[in-house]
């Protein structure tokens, strides 16, 4: 290997070959999961893997969805992602705006902070959001959560918008501005049909968080407004651990995560690449 | 705060500043007044709550002011350095493997080929799925009795192990569900930087006659060097805000053999209840963080350079 050349590089079946054992160790158990999903007790519980050919079930998914509680489970997740996402698109591409756009007192200071706050562990936020809880008596709101995962969410968005303005041509806006439109004509009217693609990367990944994140719901949501990941680890305690229908609640969680993914990789990456990699 | 001329400063090109001065300030309002209450308030309160003795299920105003015992208990408390220690070996461990596997794979594929984005897809789909499955999956695969691990090492003549009942088989486990999960990201990035390197100077590097090694090592390397450094810090903080994986796969057990320091201000706070006294070592959890963050700062602010020019 030591000796190979440059202007030899490895056969284009051997890169390939390479390329394709990553990937199985990538899929396999994501495979698991949704493969367990669909088997039947006996088969769960038998000590020898069964990979593709066993008699597919639905009493997982059927236990799920009657008994599971899956869909106020769904509905919870469902409200916090598009509410959370929502405000943080709104919130966010207002503030991103202004950084790019305008220049005004204080702005590298929310630059700045907006960075360092990106960081912040959500260990050290689940105390204080215990006692704003209890403070408040908000207890079974699904609000806090919106509103914990809109902070969360915003300063990466805030991050990822400003790029986005950033490729905007300010012509168009000085052409607007001159035929007389305010700012919010600007921002909405002008300046919104063309950041669709900067306001679907910042959406996917809001969404994703809010959509999987499960320390914060576990502390913050009662019994009737437990989110998805909540629900999955319920199936834990009971009377050991129901794996079948845990893998089938992992498969219908990771759904719409995995959807996006297939619909949008390339942004993705280039998101979260956006630290690392300078354009 | 630098630029706290900028808003009188003459700048006649850009329209925009010609409106009154205060929009800006409506534009960031929102954005703004949601950080501060959702991220800075907590972070505060977090040092408020650390010098009470709060405990779950009893009132705060009966909670007694302690000053700064709790600081002072911290430093003696052989369970947060535990868990300190866990962090730095969890982080040792899982990035220096993962950065060792991403750029050896990178390095040896990175040329351009076909079908790239089919492979890259399947590379960001373990960050994808929620933290809890991922913590699922392989409690289920490491499972001592029905775990599929167990099984195949069975096979190889290995005795099947209680994975996550054992100390040190337990480490191991989070160890190696970090590096599924995080190895093909860095690999990714990796390769996006080596594929953005200016084709002359790797020409130049042919023609001088430097070998494979040296290309790699004088060459590409230095050159990535910043992505290198980036993904590093990043995934340090990342180990430092981990919780969720170990919580669902261990729990940070057995013992305290696989508690990060996120997950032992969790338990502490939730399971033994203390919350003052989990306050205190969150504001240590904060300090390593935001030291760590500034680093990333001062490697560039990627939203002040960009206005810079």
């Amino acid at each position: 290997m030591a000796a190979r050349q440059i202007s030899n590089p490895p056969g284009i079946w051997g890169h390939y070959g390479a390329l394709i054992v990553l990937a199985l160790i990538t899929l396999t158990p994501i495979w698991v999961m949704v493969a367990t999903g669909f088997k039947d007790d006996v088969l769960v519980q038998q000590k020898e893997p069964v990979w593709f050919f066993f008699f597919p079930t639905l009493e997982n998914y059927d236990y799920i969805m009657t008994r599971g509680k899956f869909d106020r489970y769904l509905w919870n997740s469902t409200i916090v992602g598009v509410s959370a996402t929502f405000l943080t698109l709104l919130s966010g591409g207002l503030c991103a705006y202004a950084l790019a756009r305008m220049e005004f007192r204080g702005r590298v200071l929310v630059a700045n902070s907006t960075l360092l706050v990106r960081m912040v562990p959500p260990a050290v936020l689940a105390v204080p959001a215990f006692a704003m809880v209890i403070n408040f008596s908000l207890n079974n709101d699904l609000a806090v959560l919106i509103f914990f995962y809109t902070a969360l969410n915003l300063p990466f968005a805030i991050w990822l918008l400003f790029g986005f303005y950033k490729q905007i041509p300010v012509e168009l806006e000085e052409a607007a501005i001159v035929d007389g439109a305010t700012p919010l004509q600007v921002f909405f009217r002008v300046l919104m049909p063309l950041m669709k693609s900067g306001y679907a990367v910042a959406g996917i990944f809001t969404f994703r968080i809010a959509w999987n994140e499960f320390i914060l719901a576990l502390l913050l949501t009662g019994r009737t407004t437990r989110t998805l990941p909540v629900g999955a680890a319920g199936f834990i305690t009971d009377t050991g651990v129901e794996w079948g229908r845990i893998m089938a609640m992992g498969t219908l969680i990771v759904i719409p995560p995995l959807l996006f993914t297939f619909f949008a990789a390339r942004q993705i990456i280039a998101g979260m690449t956006a630290g690392a990699v300078k354009g | 705060m630098g630029d706290a001329s900028a808003g009188t400063s003459v700048a006649a090109s850009k329209p925009i500043r010609d409106l009154s001065t205060l929009v800006p300030y409506f534009f960031i309002l929102p954005a703004v007044a949601i950080m501060l209450a959702g991220l800075l308030y907590p972070v505060i309160q977090a040092f408020y709550l650390s010098f009470y003795d709060w405990k779950i299920g009893t009132d705060f105003e009966d909670a007694p002011f302690v000053g700064l015992r709790h600081f002072i208990r911290m430093v003696g408390d052989e369970n947060v350095w535990e868990s300190i220690w866990v962090t730095i070996r969890f982080g040792f461990w899982t990035i220096s493997i993962e950065m060792f596997l991403g750029v050896s794979l990178a390095l040896l594929l990175e040329k351009p080929i076909r079908g790239a984005s089919v492979f890259r897809t399947i590379f960001i789909l373990p960050l994808m799925v929620s933290p809890v499955v991922v913590g699922l999956i392989w409690r289920y695969l490491f499972d001592a009795r029905v775990g599929w691990i167990n099984y195949y090492l069975g096979l190889i003549g290995i005795e099947p192990q209680v994975w996550l009942g054992d100390a040190d088989l337990a480490f191991f486990a989070i160890v190696f569900t970090d590096i599924w999960q995080w190895t093909p990201f860095i690999f990714i990035i990796v390769i996006a930087g080596l594929q953005a390197l200016p084709s002359e100077v790797l020409e130049a590097s042919k023609i001088d006659g430097a070998n494979w090694w040296q290309h790699i090592f004088f060459v590409k390397l230095p050159m990535i060097r910043s992505i290198l450094l980036i993904a590093l810090l990043m995934r340090l903080i990342d180990v430092f805000r981990a919780l969720e994986v170990m919580y669902i796969l261990t729990g940070g057990g057995p013992g305290r053999s696989t508690e990060l320091l996120s997950l032992h201000i969790y338990n502490r706070a939730f399971d033994t209840q203390q919350l003052g006294y989990a306050s205190a070592i969150s504001v240590l959890l904060i300090a390593i963080v935001t030291i760590l963050s500034l680093g990333i700062l001062k490697m560039g602010n990627p939203m002040k350079e960009k206005t810079d020019i």
